[in-house]
């Protein structure tokens, strides 16, 4: 017990707050990189336009099959052998974006392929372009449907940020690491904590999910 | 490249054999576990439905690496000197059968009542009727979902690096370090990664649309 109230000082605490800061930075961050970049590719993926979507499309299912510490490491320690030399944090960003975009746009694609083609036709027929069809009648409609499996890619984004800690990405389970790194006797009430942090996040997240699912669909 | 496979094949094998070991031990362990706590979830008593809910939310909720990582050095702490691979087996077991336990619960949910409802007429018990009659229909629908949730598998094994469980990722580090030749290692090992889950997600989607 006394480990808890040691590990719990205020310094501590303050030290994986401005982990989670961080976690939730990079987080936002990914979210929304990856939501912009995610539905262009997804879009794509959807218009069949010749050689593109499946080139497209072939990409995608080969980051999709990749572990994320496979291309968190590619970005931090493969691209330097290259020449390119990414800081940390936009390398921890690059890493995550390219994973959950490549997630997203599968994603958006099921979303925009499960409005019925009799709206594309209907606005076509009203004299609308396609792409105005698209944006205008069809994505509106399909972000609803997607929007709760949206937001659970978005509860485990958050979660895969702790894979960032290999690179050293000063955050929450980083944090945490170099407390009980400090002393032993603080590894329970650290991993209590980390579990308590990351639970009330992603928690909170899954309650919108689940909100969005009964409101929306 | 070709140097690191023919200088490198070895560790690169062992790798490959490990990430397989550890994905299979994790997806029957986590499909007993799912499947008993879908069936918690399921339960006539709030109480009992209850503890199957809050295991599945804590363990969906909290990352896999703070799992694992927590058994690699909580449990040599005080019970039993575990391997890395052992650790991060279990974690990942765990962190998974919180998944499959929703992904079957859905299965089940949709078996429609009646079936239920025909089974108890019939003089079944509550425990025959799912053994028999719900549970075989829920795995018909619940083995599209299933096959995604082991492809996570095998890519979240990946964690396994983090606690020396000597799978791929480690190996494919270890050698990264040896050889500086980060680029092709990486490109090698994401080859084998693709090889075993890549063919596997192109059969759960021709299931998928068979099914539908």
């Amino acid at each position: 017990m006394q480990n808890f109230i040691n590990a719990y000082s205020w310094i501590n605490i303050r030290f994986l707050l401005q982990g989670l800061w961080v976690t939730i930075e990079i987080s936002v961050a990914s979210i929304i990189c990856s939501f912009i970049i995610g539905t262009f590719l997804g879009i794509i993926r959807y218009a069949k336009i010749k050689y593109l979507s499946a080139i497209v499309g072939f990409i995608i299912d080969l980051i999709r099959n990749l572990p994320l510490l496979l291309i968190i490491f590619f970005t931090y320690f493969g691209l330097p052998n290259i020449g390119i030399k990414p800081e940390i944090i936009p390398a921890a960003i690059m890493a995550l974006t390219v994973f959950e975009s490549s997630m997203v746009a599968e994603i958006v694609r099921s979303g925009i392929n499960s409005i019925d083609y009799g709206q594309t036709e209907g606005a076509l027929a009203n004299g609308l372009t396609k792409w105005q069809a698209l944006r205008l009648i069809v994505l509106p409609q399909a972000i609803k449907n997607m929007l709760p499996a949206l937001v659970s890619q978005f509860i485990s984004l958050v979660k895969d940020t702790s894979l960032a800690t290999i690179i050293v990405l000063p955050e929450l389970m980083y944090h945490a690491q170099i407390i009980y790194g400090q002393n032993t006797n603080y590894i329970i009430p650290m991993f209590v904590a980390l579990a308590v942090l990351y639970f009330i996040v992603c928690y909170s997240l899954s309650l919108l999910a689940r909100y969005l699912d009964r409101h929306l669909a | 490249m070709l140097d690191i496979i023919t200088t490198q094949w070895h560790p690169l094998l062992n790798g490959l054999w490990n990430t397989i070991l550890c994905s299979l031990i994790a997806l029957v362990g986590s499909l007993v576990i799912g499947t008993f706590f879908a069936l918690l979830e399921i339960s006539k008593y709030r109480i009992v439905r209850l503890i199957g809910s809050i295991y599945v939310e804590v363990f969906r909720n909290i990352p896999l690496l703070v799992i694992a990582m927590g058994f690699f050095l909580i449990v040599p702490m005080y019970i039993a000197k575990i391997s890395g691979f052992a650790a991060g087996t279990i974690g990942l077991t765990l962190y998974t059968s919180a998944f499959i336990a929703e992904t079957v619960r859905a299965g089940i949910n949709s078996v429609e009542g009646g079936q239920l409802e025909g089974a108890l007429a019939n003089g079944l018990t509550h425990a025959q009727a799912m053994r028999y009659i719900i549970l075989p229909q829920a795995f018909r629908v619940v083995i599209p979902p299933l096959g995604n949730q082991f492809i996570n598998l095998v890519k979240n094994s990946s964690v396994l690096a983090f606690v020396a469980g000597f799978d791929l990722m480690y190996e494919g580090n270890l050698i990264a370090n040896d050889t500086l030749q980060t680029m092709p290692t990486y490109f090698i090992v994401g080859i084998l990664y693709l090889i075993i889950t890549l063919p596997l997600s192109y059969y759960m989607r021709y299931l998928e649309k068979k099914l539908a």
